[in-house]
């Protein structure tokens, strides 16, 4: 565990917040899945929630069950326990993606401002497991982090109104694949034909917050036998 | 099937039950009713268990028809409503017979008002609750998110009568304050604010932007800056006062995100989040600050 860590903080008068580390890094998501797991077991119906997040966890429980001096005890003692307990691994997952122009409109600029070849930018974002290092912005939407330093890129300037459901997208040091559509900013370099998010099933989202995640390419058929929806590539805003 | 008909959707009109709880994980917000003393009212009024489903009802032009025999409640902002040609009070039990129609009109003091039946508007549950967020897509009677519209049916099960109820007076909320006080509790963040930056915020008065719903208000009034090193996203509670780069506060309501970025000065008390739900944009507020002990004691003495 890392020096002064973990801390915890107020948040409100229901909710307090858990730091790990400085930075995030796979060691503190997969901390923060297992101290969720903790609390979940032993504070139960005193819990009412948890955001995990990149080096973070928000905790919110009944303070009519649970006050918060005693919650903030009990996490301490939680926490100072995990090290000592085998950490859980979490799910690896492997995402087919076509990386195409045509499902992938900004691959042609992000190549050009990285100074490589399509293909170069399509291998290095294969090449590296990536952690689930936080949900959220919409339902199922997860960042995953860390790409390879040469294939980052900062957001759109303007972001686009629509950007499709399984939209595999780059900013910054970070990827993530659009599990609905929705108005984004993102740079676009392919399409993923499996759901990132469905209400109607158990669990709803594929990963959770320190799952591993990794990308392989597709072709056109396979996309379209995945049951990725051509007409839907064409509408992209480019 | 059987139930309440509408006619006229009104401005805005949602289904709302106590919210959505334990896939934060998911990205999944809460939502939920926004005035949750008002909500709470409704249900008892129908003798209803409290995380029954109801109506938030945005300003008022809702027009609703029974086709069967149920009470209903309506508490929350001052509307004035009529059944048939009647006008009626609010904060009490009617008793509804097939035909009667009910007629919203628009609110005097506050803007949300909350109309339950009794045994609960049988909304079909997505993640453990018939609550709508618009913009998740979730909750509602297609479980998709959509608001009311005109000629869908509230599903309702037929009601043997109930004894009338009235909420007394003076648990009733009034809404003529100049300025409304909201305690919060400093967070963890503040220490990212300088303490004149502290004083300029407890000191000014902040009005309510036309940008506010119930995702977050928008306030405007004095500019508050920060240290603005880069954050990196954390979880957002219930009421969090953010304060974005321009410096104008921002609290984070019942459909925020659940995840964001920017550094927060502080949560707003949960009973003042309801006052909050009755301050339509122009309003205007002033943040006073309360310790942990003191909220979480109240809490608990409100519960007794």
């Amino acid at each position: 565990m890392n020096k002064g860590f973990p801390r915890v903080n107020l948040a409100s008068e229901n909710s307090v917040i858990v730091y790990f580390s400085e930075r995030p890094c796979a060691k503190t998501s997969r901390l923060i899945a297992n101290t969720s797991e903790q609390l979940k077991n032993k504070l139960s119906h005193k819990l009412i929630d948890l955001v995990p997040s990149y080096h973070s966890l928000l905790v919110v429980y009944n303070p009519l069950e649970i006050n918060y001096l005693t919650i903030k005890n009990e996490i301490y003692s939680i926490a100072a326990e995990i090290p000592n307990k085998a950490l859980s691994v979490g799910k690896s997952i492997e995402l087919p993606v076509y990386y195409s122009q045509e499902s992938g409109p900004d691959l042609q600029r992000l190549a050009d401002h990285a100074n490589l070849t399509i293909d170069q930018v399509i291998a290095l974002h294969q090449q590296t497991e990536y952690t689930v290092y936080a949900i959220g912005f919409a339902p199922g939407f997860a960042y995953l982090g860390e790409i390879d330093s040469r294939i980052a890129m900062p957001r759109l300037s303007t972001p686009r109104t629509n950007v499709p459901k399984g939209a595999v997208a780059i900013a910054d040091r970070q990827t993530a694949v659009y599990p609905s559509q929705s108005p984004g900013g993102w740079n676009l370099i392919g399409r993923c034909p499996s759901p990132m998010f469905d209400p109607s099933q158990h669990p709803s989202t594929l990963f959770n917050v320190g799952d591993k995640v990794s990308f392989k390419g597709i072709d056109r058929n396979e996309f379209l036998q995945r049951g990725g929806l051509v007409e839907s590539i064409s509408s992209i805003e480019q | 099937m059987s139930g309440l008909k509408v006619i006229n959707p009104g401005m805005l009109s949602l289904i709302q039950d106590a919210g959505r709880y334990g896939f934060h994980r998911a990205g999944i917000t809460t939502g939920g009713a926004f005035d949750k003393y008002s909500f709470n009212w409704a249900n008892k009024l129908c003798e209803n268990i409290d995380t029954a489903a109801c109506l938030e009802i945005l300003v008022g032009g809702l027009v609703l028809e029974s086709n069967i025999t149920t009470q209903v409640a309506i508490t929350g902002a001052n509307v004035p409503i009529k059944i048939n040609e009647t006008t009626v009070d609010g904060w009490r039990t009617h008793n509804l017979v097939p035909g009667d129609r009910i007629n919203i009109g628009y609110a005097t003091g506050g803007c949300r008002a909350y109309l339950a039946v009794a045994g609960g508007i049988q909304c079909p549950l997505i993640f453990g609750s018939a609550s709508t967020v618009v913009r998740e897509g979730l909750g509602g009677l297609d479980k998709k998110g959509q608001p009311l519209k005109a000629e869908d049916i509230l599903p309702c099960e037929p009601t043997a009568s109930i004894a009338i109820h009235r909420v007394p007076e003076q648990y009733k909320p009034t809404f003529d304050n100049e300025v409304t006080e909201i305690r919060m509790l400093l967070g963890y963040q503040q220490h990212e604010f300088q303490t004149a930056q502290l004083d300029q915020f407890f000191n000014a008065e902040y009005t309510i932007s036309q940008l506010s719903d119930r995702m977050g208000y928008r306030l405007e009034g004095p500019t508050i800056t920060c240290s603005n090193k880069p954050m990196l996203s954390e979880g957002i509670c219930l009421g969090a006062i953010q304060i974005p780069a321009d410096g104008q506060p921002i609290i984070l309501l019942c459909d925020r995100q659940t995840i964001g970025g920017y550094p927060k000065i502080g949560s707003v008390f949960s009973p003042d989040i309801v006052k909050l739900a009755q301050l339509m944009p122009g309003r205007k507020i002033r943040f006073k600050a309360m310790g942990i002990e003191q909220a979480q004691n109240l809490l608990l003495q409100s519960k007794q």
